[in-house]
Order: structure tokens, then sequence, then C-alpha cells
């Protein structure tokens, strides 16, 4: 049964990943990495992240996605030549790509961690990736880390407002 | 399911992601295949998290989706302003950085 569903969502996900690289409409490479994010959130739900595979859809597939919507549709369907990079681009980077896939499986594989063969280890507590146990968690070990994501969030939105809000020179003067 | 199954899928998934910030142009695009970079890294820290049953790697994931989304509102408040100044929105022609 855990295999049906991890297969089912490997395949839904790398299908998103996929269809995000290939389509040429930006539009329709976003509501591709919606259906990616909603597969991996089930394969989160498999290694027991359930407040996380909830954060990935509400935070990601919901809102993130949204501004993106957005934005290819501000910035229109520029329908972009399929894989018209530089030619030499084109073949180094699909080659370079599985090199890299091949390293880190080499290096991941071939590591000594035993534990890699099994599913995990048996001693999981009570509130193993339920939002009571991350909270708890990020509210009393990681409070810094936290109070430091809140201040990043409150720089970036300043930040978009600089970069994309209209000038105003124009009118002052 | 064995943890080695996570970490190759997460493997592939970064792949596809690399493949896509090398070949695709457009700006949007690009900040779409660092996404799926960083989900694919996501996951498998959510697989070693399984892996020691320990929870320090769901918090780091959750860090991870909070600079994410600063990554996100950053990159498309920079596409918005190359489309405000006719800028063509192509990777390829934004060459005045180029050493």
């Amino acid at each position: 049964m855990v295999e049906v569903a991890f297969f089912a969502g490997a395949i839904g996900a790398i299908g998103g990943a996929i269809a995000v690289v290939a389509l040429r409409n930006p539009f329709y490479s976003v509501l591709a990495l919606v259906v990616h994010l909603v597969f991996l959130a089930g394969i989160f739900l498999l290694l027991r992240a359930q407040f996380l595979a909830a954060a990935q859809i509400v935070i990601y597939a919901g809102a993130v996605m949204v501004i993106y919507v957005f934005v290819a549709a501000y910035v229109g369907g520029i329908e972009e030549p399929m894989f018209d990079s530089s030619p030499q681009l084109k073949i180094i980077g699909p080659i370079l790509a599985v090199a890299l896939f091949i390293e880190i499986s080499i290096a991941v594989l071939g590591s000594s961690l035993t534990a890699l063969g099994t599913e995990g280890t048996d001693k999981i507590e009570a509130g193993f990736g339920t939002p009571e146990g991350i909270g708890k968690l990020m509210l009393e070990d990681y409070l810094i880390a936290f109070e430091a994501a809140s201040i990043l969030l409150l720089i970036a939105a300043v930040a978009a407002i600089v970069l994309a809000g209209r000038k105003r020179e124009s009118k002052a003067s | 399911m064995a943890i080695e199954w996570y970490i190759v899928l997460s493997a592939m998934l970064f792949t596809i992601g690399f493949i896509g910030v090398l070949i695709r142009r457009n700006p949007v695009v690009i900040l779409l295949c660092l996404e799926l970079m960083l989900s694919a890294g996501a996951l498998s820290m959510l697989a070693f998290s399984r892996m020691h049953g320990d929870q320090d790697g769901q918090i780091m994931v959750l860090i991870v989706l909070v600079v994410a989304a600063c990554e996100v509102v950053v990159g498309l408040g920079i596409v918005v302003a190359m489309f405000r100044r006719r800028l063509p929105l192509d990777v390829d022609e934004m060459k005045e950085l180029e050493g």
C-alpha cells in the first residue's frame, strides 16, 4: 500500500517537474508546478510530515503560486521558442545534469549510512510531524530562527514594493 | 519504503530543475525551476528527518519554505521591474553584468 502511494506520488511529482521544464507557455509551467507540489505533499505524508504537507499545499501551491500566476499573466505569455538557448548550452546542460544525478546517486547509495536501506527508525515520538510537535520545537528550541524568518519576510515584502512599485518622482517634481 | 527511494526521487527532481535552469531563458520559468530544486532539497531533508526520527529536519524545511517565499517575492519583483522598463524578458539578452 505504501509502495503504491509512493510510486503514484513519485510519478506525479516527476511528471509535473518535467512539464514545468518542457511546457512553452510560462502560465502552463506554473500550473504544472502546482500539480508537482500537490503530489510532493502526498509523499511528505508518507514521511510522516503532516504539518509540512499541509503547509506545502497552503503556502506553496496556494499563496506562492498565486503570485506566479499573477506575474505570468501580467508579463504575458511569451512563447519562447522551444529550447532555443545557445546551442552549446543545449547540449552541455543535460549532460551536466545527468552527470550531477549520477554523482548524487553514487554519493547516496555508496554511503556507509546503513539506515538508508531501512524504513527509518521505529522510535518515533508521539507528536512527530504534527502541528503540535513542530510548533513546540519551533517556539522553544528554534525561536531565533523563527524570528529571523519573520524579519526576512518583512524585508522581502519591502524589497518587492521597492523593486516593482511605480516611480513617484515625476509626480513629486 | 526504504529511505533511499526518497533520496533518489529527490535527486531526480533536483536534476530536472537543474536542466530547466540551464536550458530555459524566461526568468519566470527559471524561478519555477529553482522552486523545483528547493522542493527536492526539502524532500531529502524530510527523508533524513524520518530516518533519524528527529523533527529538526522538518523545522529546516519550514525555514526553507520561508526563504523560498522571500526569493519568489524578490525574483518576481525583478521580473516586473524588467517588464516595466521594456527590457527583454530573456536572460540571454540581459548581459550588462557580463564580465
